[in-house]
């Protein structure tokens, strides 16, 4: 490993002076904090840097946490520096309703089908996507699956007795 | 209804009509190829613009069509029930699946297991490998028109199948291991029907080569079909066999080793233009490279013992909790969900038979995950098909689909 | 070599020259041994039914040689794998396009039940959409079961009468599924 977290860290909080909220190590995964206003700035600075080089997005995903205000919820990138066999996770808060993003297709184009799916499971809206649509469930579907909201369970089953489950 | 005779009378082409049968011949033919069409063995459905037999572009992809919403289902079940739900990713694998699922959450539990069992998975890992390769690349002769291969490499298949049973039971959604371990150790029986398939396999594999890898017709079909370039691979996130054929040799178990990877050598086949031909060959490299793994890990077992010593975490076994108090009580509380899995946020990778099938696992101290994200290689790179099919006539995009290998419910989820 | 043995042939009135038997019987054992299936495999369990089609099992041995990729030639529709919610109208296009005399086989618990994908995307059983003739339990059912499965609509064709198709029961069948026949 040519650089160390700490030498990542300080090289980012150095580019990005304010913009670096928390940083953490779980597992010895470099996962750091940042917001959406320098989140493509950062990605395009790390994938071009000629030290770093995380030219690869490992995925992109998103998590719903209901019970925080104004940071309901997490984008998660993971880079992955083949290089230098480096990964480091970001995360980027968004305040729920309309939860909004820039788009990272601009930086990977990998990125283009992981934000639909995004977007088809939690609503995170993707500004600046060449083509938002859902792509998993049917497209008349009105409502975001994987928020922690909505059951699991097909509502339109008859034949469940709950007394059978226990319930 | 009867046809104007005017019609009938009028010759096709006139002089002022010309331009209109070249606008005729350049006008483009939609054509919708999918999602049941039993070419594409899978449910996909992509919508293209052809000119004659040629594909100018993709109007559209449409995947989802067995979604089944596993993440969904995965904030549902408690940790060693997930297992059956990653059986079904990329179902023609399943142990690679079900062992990165199991390594992922001892990894958040912070057990370490014993060489034993890490050498069973990586066995049966790298069956599973040889398994899913196989899929691929008899499929993909059937496409060219050479059925025999098809015949050939499922009998073997089904020896696979067989050693599957001796260890776990099961032949295809095989649910292998438990969370800190096996469930069983390798019986003398599947030590035998591993040691007859090594020893007969070759010969097979070796006379599939030499039905393929030098016919005329399957790589005039091949060579050059399909090919991406290094950058546009990394981009499009494309891992495993499909991103070796390009040229990057990327393998999880090299980079990051895990369940002792490291104990064995092994040679990372890389091909040189990302073409259809190129990932045939990586694929059935990969076959040999698994085939001196699974030797080499049978002929150094150690035999320290097939499960971790965590009792709050590991299955015990069935006779044991009929007769032992303790066993029993584990029992009991890892059924019943009293055993709570600490807070933390991890990601694992394991080297899947389509590339980096990675799980990120948040789990908010509860005995469900609170979020489960799968990587899954194939609905990521499967994104890159539009582009590759740019300008290939249909037959070759049927090629090009069966040789980057996606599977419908790796890719759907 | 092996030794072929021919079918049994129905009941009948033999005699020196002829043999006099009834049209259902015969075109039934007609049909009971050339069932064309039209594979709808979508997901584990189409990997099964390859290796039901493959030299160990051969489900050609059953008359089933030619698995009809086009449903308009089809007798026999195997549903293998599952169904989700975006899919299911397609399998009932598939099932419409079929000619009659159709049989349905539902392969694994995920055609019949939705199995352990009971979930928002999943279609609960494709009897929710379709009529099922013939279902095949397992997860997924081994080459063995699915075989049994064919057998048993191969016993359906052949005992089925000639006129069941035309019956008012068999039109509300499909009149309960909104399947309109000309």
């Amino acid at each position: 490993m040519a650089f160390s977290n700490q030498q990542l860290l300080d090289d980012l909080q150095q580019q990005f002076a304010n913009s670096i909220l928390l940083v953490e190590e779980p597992f010895g995964l470099l996962t750091i904090e940042t917001n959406r206003d320098v989140i493509i700035n950062m990605l395009s600075y790390l994938k071009g840097h000629t030290t770093f080089q995380f030219i690869f997005l490992t995925y992109l995903t998103a998590v719903h946490y209901p019970d925080q205000k104004e940071k309901e919820f997490a984008i998660v990138y993971h880079l992955h520096s083949w290089v230098h066999n480096f990964q480091l996770r970001i995360k980027v808060f968004v305040p729920s309703p309309n939860p909004e993003m820039p788009t990272a297709t601009v930086v990977f184009r990998s990125a283009n089908w992981m934000e639909r799916e995004t977007y088809d499971n939690m609503g995170i809206h993707f500004v600046g996507h060449p083509d938002l649509r859902r792509i998993l469930n049917v497209e008349e579907m009105d409502y975001f699956p994987l928020r922690k909201e909505y059951p699991l369970e097909d509502q339109l089953r008859q034949d469940k007795v709950d007394s059978m489950f226990g319930r | 209804m009867a046809i104007n005779p005017d019609i009938l009378d009028k010759p096709l082409v006139t002089g002022s009509d010309a331009g209109a049968l070249v606008e005729f011949v350049n006008e483009l033919t939609t054509l919708n190829l999918g999602p049941t069409h039993p070419a594409t063995h899978g449910i996909f459905q992509n919508i293209l613009q052809m000119d004659g037999e040629r594909i100018v572009r993709v109007q559209d992809t449409t995947i989802g069509y067995i979604h089944r919403a596993f993440e969904k289902l995965a904030e549902h079940r408690p940790f060693y029930q997930i297992t059956t739900i990653t059986d079904r990713l990329n179902y023609c694998s399943s142990p690679i699946n079900n062992m990165g699922w199991h390594m992922t959450v001892e990894k958040l539990l912070g057990i370490s297991l014993p060489k034993r069992a890490q050498y069973i998975r990586v066995i049966a890992m790298e069956l599973a490998r040889i398994s899913d390769h196989l899929i691929c690349n008899s499929i993909l002769g059937v496409d060219t028109g050479a059925f025999s291969g098809f015949l050939y490499l499922f009998q073997e298949r089904e020896k696979i199948y067989e050693i599957y049973e001796e260890i776990c039971g099961s032949r295809l959604t095989t649910n292998m291991g438990r969370i800190g371990g096996m469930e069983r150790d390798l019986s003398p029986l599947a030590i035998e029907k591993l040691r007859k398939f090594l020893k007969e396999f070759p010969a097979v594999m070796k006379e599939f080569e030499a039905l393929f890898n030098r016919n005329r017709i399957f790589m005039d079909r091949t060579v050059d079909v399909g090919p991406i370039s290094v950058a546009d691979a990394i981009d499009y996130g494309f891992t495993g066999p499909n991103l070796r054929a390009a040229g990057v040799d990327y393998d999880v178990r090299v980079m990051n080793p895990y369940s002792s990877y490291e104990d064995f050598e092994f040679e990372v086949p890389v091909g040189t233009n990302g073409d259809t031909y190129d990932r045939y060959l990586v694929r059935n490299e990969e076959i040999w490279q698994s085939l001196r793994i699974i030797e080499q890990a049978l002929n150094n077992l150690p035999n320290d013992g097939f499960h971790a010593d965590a009792p709050h975490y590991y299955l015990p076994s069935k006779e044991d909790v009929y007769t032992k108090m303790e066993a029993l009580i584990y029992h009991f509380k890892i059924i019943m969900g009293e055993i709570d899995a600490p807070v933390g946020e991890v990601y694992h990778a394991v080297e899947g038979g389509n590339g980096e099938l990675g799980y990120y696992l948040i789990s908010d101290g509860g005995r469900t995950p609170y979020r489960l994200h799968f990587r899954r290689p194939c609905f990521i790179y499967y994104q890159a098909y539009p582009e590759m099919v740019k300008g290939v006539t249909l037959s070759d995009a049927i090629l090009i689909l069966s040789s980057m290998n996606v599977i419908a419910g790796e890719l759907d989820a | 070599m092996k030794i072929t043995t021919l079918d049994k042939a129905p009941d009948g009135i033999e005699g020196e020259g002829f043999f006099a038997t009834s049209f259902d019987q015969v075109i039934g054992m007609a049909r009971q041994n050339s069932l064309w299936p039209l594979p709808f495999a979508t997901s584990c369990c189409g990997i099964e039914f390859m290796a039901t089609m493959g030299s160990h099992y051969d489900l050609a041995r059953f008359g089933s040689e030619r698995p009809s990729f086009s449903p308009r030639q089809a007798d026999l529709l195997m549903v293998m794998g599952t169904i989700a919610k975006k899919m299911a109208p397609i399998l009932k296009q598939v099932y419409i396009q079929m000619a009659e005399p159709r049989w349905v086989l539902s392969v694994g618990a995920c055609a019949s039940s939705g199995g352990i994908f009971d979930t928002y995307s999943v279609l609960q059983g494709i009897d929710r959409v379709i009529p099922v003739d013939v279902y095949v339990p397992g997860c997924p059912p081994r080459p063995e079961q699915i075989i049994e499965g064919l057998m048993k609509i191969q016993e359906l064709a052949g005992n089925e009468s000639l006129r069941r198709r035309n019956t008012d029961d068999y039109k509300h069948l499909l009149e309960s599924y909104h399947i309109h026949v000309q």
